[in-house]
Formats: C-alpha cells, structure tokens, sequence
C-alpha cells in the first residue's frame, strides 16, 4: 500500500501564559495511514482527537514528533513544514472539513463552494458549474446557489460547508465530526462523496460523535485514550 | 517549546516583498526595532497590533513614504533591483506610481478630496506617463468598476462620498496601473460594518482574480482573519510572532498574541 502519512511520536499541549499553566493534548501518538484507507480516531471528550486533526493540518504547531506526508513534491514534515509550504499543501493535496461553515458576508453560496477550484486554476464559469453541481448533490435547492449562506440554517450551511470542502479530490483529508447537524439526506450524500474520494485513493482521518454512516468505510481505529492498545483492527471493535 | 520550522522546500519562487532588519526612531521613541518581513507572490501578509506597535510605520516604509535608519527592502519584480530604500526621489516616486499602490485609513492622505472621483483615479496614471484623455478616462472607469464604484458617480468629488464609496475610489486609484504590491493601513477602520463587509469582499475578489500580493495593517483582528494567509504580531515596535492565520488566531504561542486574540470579541 501507498503511505500518504506517517505520524511518529507526535505530542501536542497548550502553554496558557495568562494562567501561567501547561495544558497537555496528547503524546507520543503513531500511526500511518496509506491511500484510500479510511482511520477512524477514537477517544472520550477530551481525548484530543480534534486537536490531532488540527495539529495535523498545522492550525495547531506541534510541540514535538513528525508528521511525514508523502506530497506529489516528495515526503515533507509538516511538523517543521514552512507556513508557505503548508498553505500551498492545503491549496493543493491536503482538506479539513470541519462542522463549521465560515462564511464570509456576501458572498454567494457557490461562489463559496467554487473558491478552492478557482484558487487551483480553474476557470470561473467551469468552477461555478462543479459547484452548483456539488450543492445540488448535497440537497441544497437551487434557489439558494446565488444567496449568501450567512443567514442559512445551520444545517442548510453545513451542507455548502462539505460541498465546499469536498467539491476537490485531495490526497489527505481531515474530517471534524462532519455530520453533526446533517438531515438523513445531506448524511447519505456526504457518505458517498466518501466512498467516492476513498475509491480515488484519499487517505482519510476522521472523528464521527455517530460513526454508524460511515461504519462501512473504516478501515481501522486508533484509539487516543490514554493507554489504550494503540490500534484496533476494524473486526475486533465494539464501539 | 514548538519546533524550529524549516526553509521552504516546496514552493521555489522567492518572496515577491522581503523587507530585513529595518529600524526608525522618531526621537527617543524607537518606532520600529530590528524588523523582517516577507510576503511571497499572491500573498496576503496581515500585520496586527495595537496602536504605536510600528505596524503603519513598517506599512509606510513599504510605500517608500518613510525611509529606515537602518534595513533593506527589495521586490522581486523585472526592471526593480536593488535595496529600494536607496532609490533617489525621483525613482521612488515612479516605482510606488508603477509597482504599488496604497490605500490608507484616512482618505484625505490618498485623495484629492474637491477633485472628481475619476480624476483622482487618472491622476496615478498621469504620473506613469500617460497623457491620453480617452485612455485616462477609460482606464479610470475600469479601475473604479472594478472596485466596485457606482459609475454614475464618476464625477463626483470624495468630498461628497460616503466613507464606504471614498475607499473606493483610493482602492480604484490603487489599482489602475494592475500594481505588483497592493498595501493597505487600516482600510475599513470608521467604516459601518456592512460597509466594511462589503470593502473586505470587494478586497478578497481583487486578490483572488488578480493574484496581487497585499500587505494589510490592522488592530481588527476579524479583518485579518478574513483577508489574510499569514500574520504577523507587531508589539512595541518588534515582531512578536509570526504565522498561518488560523494557527495565530488558534493556537497563538507568544503572551502577547494569546492576550490579544482572547480579548476579541
């Protein structure tokens, strides 16, 4: 199998120097996942999953260990990755979807979800097309492609949210507890864009509160708790 | 203690700005110590701080307006070489015509405020050599159309405009001549916040369809995080920290940077 990342001994915690305090995250966390494999992260609240993820995309800077990512440009640590590197990276080879839309005032829900094809070269009228196209696959009615989802629901964002953040395929994609707030249709559609990105060969990391959906797409588990075995095999969980 | 990051290695153009070791005191007051500062090509470099940080100075040292005791400053342009701050005034005055354009927090610095709208926009391209009406004219219609500028307006002085519709028209002044480095000091301070939204929307659709490099100075901190990529923390004349946006705004690592980003709202 193809590695897209090896994760060595990675540590994160946070200094909250108003508190003069050391906040611990996590420590000496390993584990590799290769193309189109799909690892469930596992763990009580507070585990630290989260902060994995986004210590993995560098909203977070690790405090110690690497992060070995097999890009198109060769293998890069992006726990020591430059900021440009790592902005072109996410530009490029590497999503986050997060249960989160930021949406900025008035700019148009498709405008919104055709952004990260514009900024990889895409013309305006193509990018504008893949992107109604991802809205409709999400179940957002063809009404709204034109308004600004700042006054949406937060369902009916969290829906432009994926189709934005899937709309490219990536190399590696990061997944925040994604269906929280998704209706049954919107849930159906994300799980197949999925299965369809996994197929094309995206390494996949994920924290579901409601695994159920995507329970057919994990390969394996690792699991953050502190000493726990540190990776399952799919077959012998119980979640 | 966070990693020491590495030199680029992916991307392989240079910064299109590099400013390095820059200093200037007025005085007794040492406005800014030491500073280096990079932006790479399509970049928008956002610099925080609160007031007297150093971050307008450093903004108007990049316009060429303030010249350091001590530093170089390059851009990575055809035709430019050289550390700029030794350009003489004649050819200071024609690379910031040509190569940047500035937009600043009070318009009465930018603009000719009892001038024309359009005038105020041909003005910049008169100073690059340009002496055709029609071109003047057309050239100025298109820069103000791009920034969003209600053409019915055209003729119209500043002095007339809302504050909203003056940014405007420094922003089309900025651009006409399509510059290399766009820079901007505190543009949406004052404004109403739907018309900030609006100048910040028209500013990100600018940088994603002309891919201008930007360096924009602010103490709010939303309007970094909607603009800019990385950013840089200015405190008493000092770079404190430096990072992607979401990592400063996330998980800022210097005291300094924690305070201000718990204190937003």
């Amino acid at each position: 199998m193809t590695q897209v990342l090896e994760i060595d001994r990675l540590k994160k915690g946070f200094s909250l120097h108003h508190l003069d305090k050391d906040i611990p995250a996590f420590e000496d966390v390993s584990f590799s996942v290769a193309a189109g494999e799909f690892v469930l992260l596992k763990g009580a609240n507070g585990a630290g999953k989260s902060t994995l993820l986004r210590t993995l995309y560098r909203s977070y800077l690790p405090l110690a260990g690497e992060i070995r990512f097999h890009s198109s440009h060769g293998v890069i640590d992006l726990a020591r990755a430059a900021d440009v590197d790592v902005a072109h990276l996410r530009r490029t080879e590497i999503g986050f979807v997060t249960q989160f839309l930021t949406a900025r005032p008035r700019v148009r829900a498709e405008a919104i979800v055709a952004e990260p094809l514009r900024l990889a070269g895409w013309e305006p009228e193509a990018a504008l097309d893949a992107a109604r196209k991802a809205l409709a696959t999400f179940g957002v009615k063809p009404d709204l492609w034109a308004a600004y989802p700042t006054t949406f629901s937060g369902g009916e964002q969290q829906k432009v949210n994926l189709a934005r953040a899937l709309i490219l395929p990536q190399k590696l994609l990061m997944l925040d507890e994604p269906t929280a707030s998704l209706d049954a249709n919107a849930r159906r559609a994300l799980v197949a864009r999925l299965k369809e990105l996994k197929d094309q060969g995206t390494a996949m990391i994920g924290v579901f509160h409601h695994p159920d959906d995507v329970m057919h797409l994990i390969d394996r588990i690792v699991d953050l708790t502190p000493d726990a075995v540190p990776q399952e095999e799919r077959d012998d969980v119980a979640l | 203690m966070t990693l020491t990051l590495d030199a680029p290695r992916i991307v392989e153009t240079r910064p299109l700005l590099e400013v390095h070791g820059v200093s200037k005191s007025y005085g007794t007051v040492q406005a800014v110590r030491n500073v280096s500062a990079h932006a790479y090509p399509g970049e928008v470099l956002g610099i925080v701080g609160e007031s007297g940080s150093g971050k307008s100075t450093l903004l108007r040292m990049m316009n060429l307006e303030e010249i350091p005791e001590t530093g170089s400053y390059t851009l990575d342009l055809p035709d430019v070489s050289g550390n700029l701050f030794e350009l003489d005034r004649f050819a200071r005055r024609m690379l910031c015509a040509t190569k940047i354009g500035i937009v600043y927090q009070n318009p009465h610095l930018g603009l000719l405020m009892k001038h024309s709208s359009s005038g105020n926009v041909a003005e910049r391209l008169l100073v690059a050599g340009e002496r055709s009406f029609a071109t003047l004219r057309q050239a100025a219609t298109e820069a103000l159309e791009a920034s969003e500028f209600p053409l019915d307006r055209l003729d119209a002085p500043p002095i007339e405009l809302s504050g909203g519709m003056q940014q405007r028209v420094q922003l089309a002044k900025a651009i006409a001549l399509e510059p290399a480095l766009l820079l901007l000091d505190e543009p949406t301070t004052g404004l109403d916040v739907s018309v900030q939204a609006l100048v910040l929307d028209t500013l990100k659709r600018l940088q994603q369809d002309r891919q201008i490099t930007m360096v924009i100075v602010s103490h709010d901190l939303g309007v970094i995080r909607t603009l800019a990529d990385r950013v840089m923390v200015m405190r008493r004349g000092e770079v404190v920290e430096t990072g992607l946006a979401d990592q400063i705004f996330q998980d800022p690592q210097h005291p300094y940077t924690q305070q201000l980003v718990h204190a937003k709202l």
